[in-house]
């Protein structure tokens, strides 16, 4: 199996980033909290990326704040998918006032903004990691719910659904045996796309402060940390939209090949 | 009854339904979530008569239906409450922040709707071409980048690097109109940014699909030129889904404004909603949440009523 070049370098630099995530520890030249100079300090060969607003290692920042970044966005990621896909193929396989139910609670949550809701939210409830997970997790859910949905509602009047439900297979076996297979695909596209949105959000979230809290790095924090250097031409605040642009755009480049793939697979035998 | 007016007539109710049930949720999430609102506003400092002397200030000893729909009508006769952080009414602070947060909003869509519409139709004209291509990772990069980078960016490079344009948009009562627009320049250029990407994306998508049909190819075989194509026959077809498109983006302005407005310390409404949800004000979150909603779904109506009129099946039925 050939894979086109453009997918290739995504899945370098996801792999990359995943990479440096998982072995921060090993990786990150100094310690997270570590301070090690004075306040920005230009790029030299003891700090690669210079220092931050108070002598921390910028690059080891950026490692862990990457750690942090990655593992919310995973984790939110992973809860909105089995959330949103579990229950958008029983609403389409359950149909009747079950869906009903299901869609419009969906389209009643999409009616308010999700960085609203979940400002609203957070005004109430204490910022800390599992929090910010569930609260991003549920909101996203709604958007996988939609997808995942109106997939299944197209699979759920193939003839074999209908052999399996002649065949007398209970409502668990159709959804995850017969549906959830073949709807795969665009659901895992999807899931590329869902992964990149909350890297966003969780970003945006810490750098309105509400986000992952101080002691911790993250890629929004990190620029909140040194936005104030930004005025006298330092550049340090600037580096996450780097780290956070490449990683959008190689995540994407994989979801855009997986889709590709997947849709011309369907078309015939390629 | 004419049948576009008894449609238009139900996508309006329903549209003030969804606001309804907006609210709810507004509320449900303010109010009934694990841990109680005083709690959470005195934090470790709260004593048992602290706690008891908020419980009774905010009303959270009546229950909760009763403090839904006293919160509802005092906020449909225009009363909002008052802040707890500073005991100000929260109406009166709010509606100049909405002004200003609305002249951003407005200023950012004149700049990027004609720019994305034009944008799109070009990319169409050279689809799979240079131009197209360019355009297409230009506004991928854009997407890409969070409001607040991609302001940040810019500040770096219009107001320390080139000295073009002020960093932060302050603006004062009594500002001139091209102050106060060169004030706000800096912030107009990324919400631009931020909404071109996605609005471009989508036009260039709605404009293709139309370019699919046969009329299209008739129009091709009596040998028009591509442009004429495109504006002529292609884009009156396509301007029920690109209204759509816009207004959808204009939807998403309004949630980039919350970003940008802190970036550029700009005294607007999601800067208010910003510092409020910090500092654990629920009235005010609660009523800048209603607003923010109240906008959203009413864009997305205006873009349901738009499509529908620009329906001509609708429009005459046989």
């Amino acid at each position: 199996m050939r894979i086109p070049l453009a997918a290739l370098i995504g899945l370098f630099f996801t792999g990359l980033y995943f990479f440096a995530a998982i072995f921060a520890d090993f990786i990150a030249p100094y310690g997270m909290a570590e301070v090690v100079g004075d306040s920005w300090e230009p790029a030299s060969a003891a700090h690669w990326l210079g220092t931050d607003t108070i002598g921390r290692d910028l690059l080891s920042r950026m490692i862990f704040g990457g750690q942090t970044t990655i593992f919310v966005a995973t984790v939110a990621t992973l809860l909105s998918f089995s959330m949103g896909s579990v229950l958008g193929l029983f609403a389409a396989v359950k149909g009747g006032w079950v869906d009903q139910f299901l869609s419009r609670m969906v389209d009643l949550m999409m009616s308010i903004p999700s960085l609203i809701s979940a400002l609203v939210v957070l005004s109430v409830m204490p910022v800390t990691l599992p929090v910010l997970i569930l609260v991003m997790g549920i909101l996203d859910s709604t958007r996988v719910f939609r997808l995942s949905r109106a997939v299944a509602v197209d699979i759920n009047v193939m003839d074999y659904v209908e052999a399996a439900r002649l065949r007398g297979e209970k409502q668990m076996w159709i959804i995850f045996r017969e549906i959830l297979p073949n709807a795969l695909s665009p659901l895992v596209a999807e899931m590329g796309l869902r992964f990149i949105f909350m890297v966003l959000f969780i970003s945006t979230l810490s750098f309105l402060g509400l986000g992952v809290q101080p002691p911790l790095a993250d890629w929004g924090g990190i620029v909140k940390e040194n936005k104030d250097g930004i005025a006298y031409g330092i550049m340090a605040g600037l580096i996450p939209a780097f780290a956070i642009a490449s990683l959008a755009i190689s995540v994407n480049l994989v979801a855009d090949w997986i889709l590709t793939r997947t849709t011309s697979l369907k078309g015939g035998r390629g | 009854m004419h049948p576009v007016i008894k449609l238009l007539a139900q996508r309006i109710s329903l549209g003030l339904l969804l606001l309804l049930a907006a609210s709810v949720l507004i509320f449900i999430g303010t109010q009934i979530l694990p841990g109680d609102v005083a709690q959470s506003i005195l934090g470790q400092g709260a004593t048992p008569e602290t706690l008891a002397n908020l419980r009774a200030e905010l009303g959270l000893n009546d229950p909760p239906l009763t403090r839904y729909f006293n919160w509802l009508f005092a906020a449909m006769q225009g009363d909002l409450g008052t802040a707890l952080t500073n005991g100000q009414d929260i109406a009166t602070s709010m509606g100049k922040r909405l002004g200003n947060t609305l002249f951003l909003a407005f200023w950012a869509a004149v700049v990027a709707v004609p720019m994305a519409i034009i944008l799109g139709l070009i990319a169409v004209r050279y689809q799979g071409r240079w131009p197209d291509r360019v355009i297409s990772s230009c506004t991928l990069a854009t997407v890409s980048v969070p409001e607040f980078l991609l302001g940040y960016i810019a500040i770096f490079f219009f107001s320390v690097q080139f000295r073009l344009l002020p960093s932060l948009a302050t603006v004062y009562d009594g500002m001139g109109f091209w102050d106060r627009l060169y004030a706000i320049a800096l912030p107009v250029i990324v919400l631009v940014l931020v909404v071109l990407g996605h609005m471009m994306r989508m036009t260039r998508a709605a404009i293709l699909n139309v370019m699919q049909s046969p009329y299209v190819e008739t129009a091709e075989l009596k040998g028009l030129r591509k442009f004429t194509i495109i504006a002529r026959h292609a884009f009156p077809n396509a301007i029920a889904p690109v209204v759509n498109v816009v207004m959808l983006n204009l939807a998403y302005l309004v949630v980039g404004v919350v970003v940008v407005e802190v970036v550029f310390v700009y005294p607007g409404m999601g800067q208010y909603l910003v510092d409020h949800v910090s500092k654990r004000d629920v009235p005010v979150v609660q009523a800048c949440g209603l607003v923010f909603a109240a906008v959203y779904i009413g864009l997305n109506l205006v873009a349901d009523v738009v499509s529908i009129l620009a329906n001509p099946r609708l429009r005459h039925p046989k």
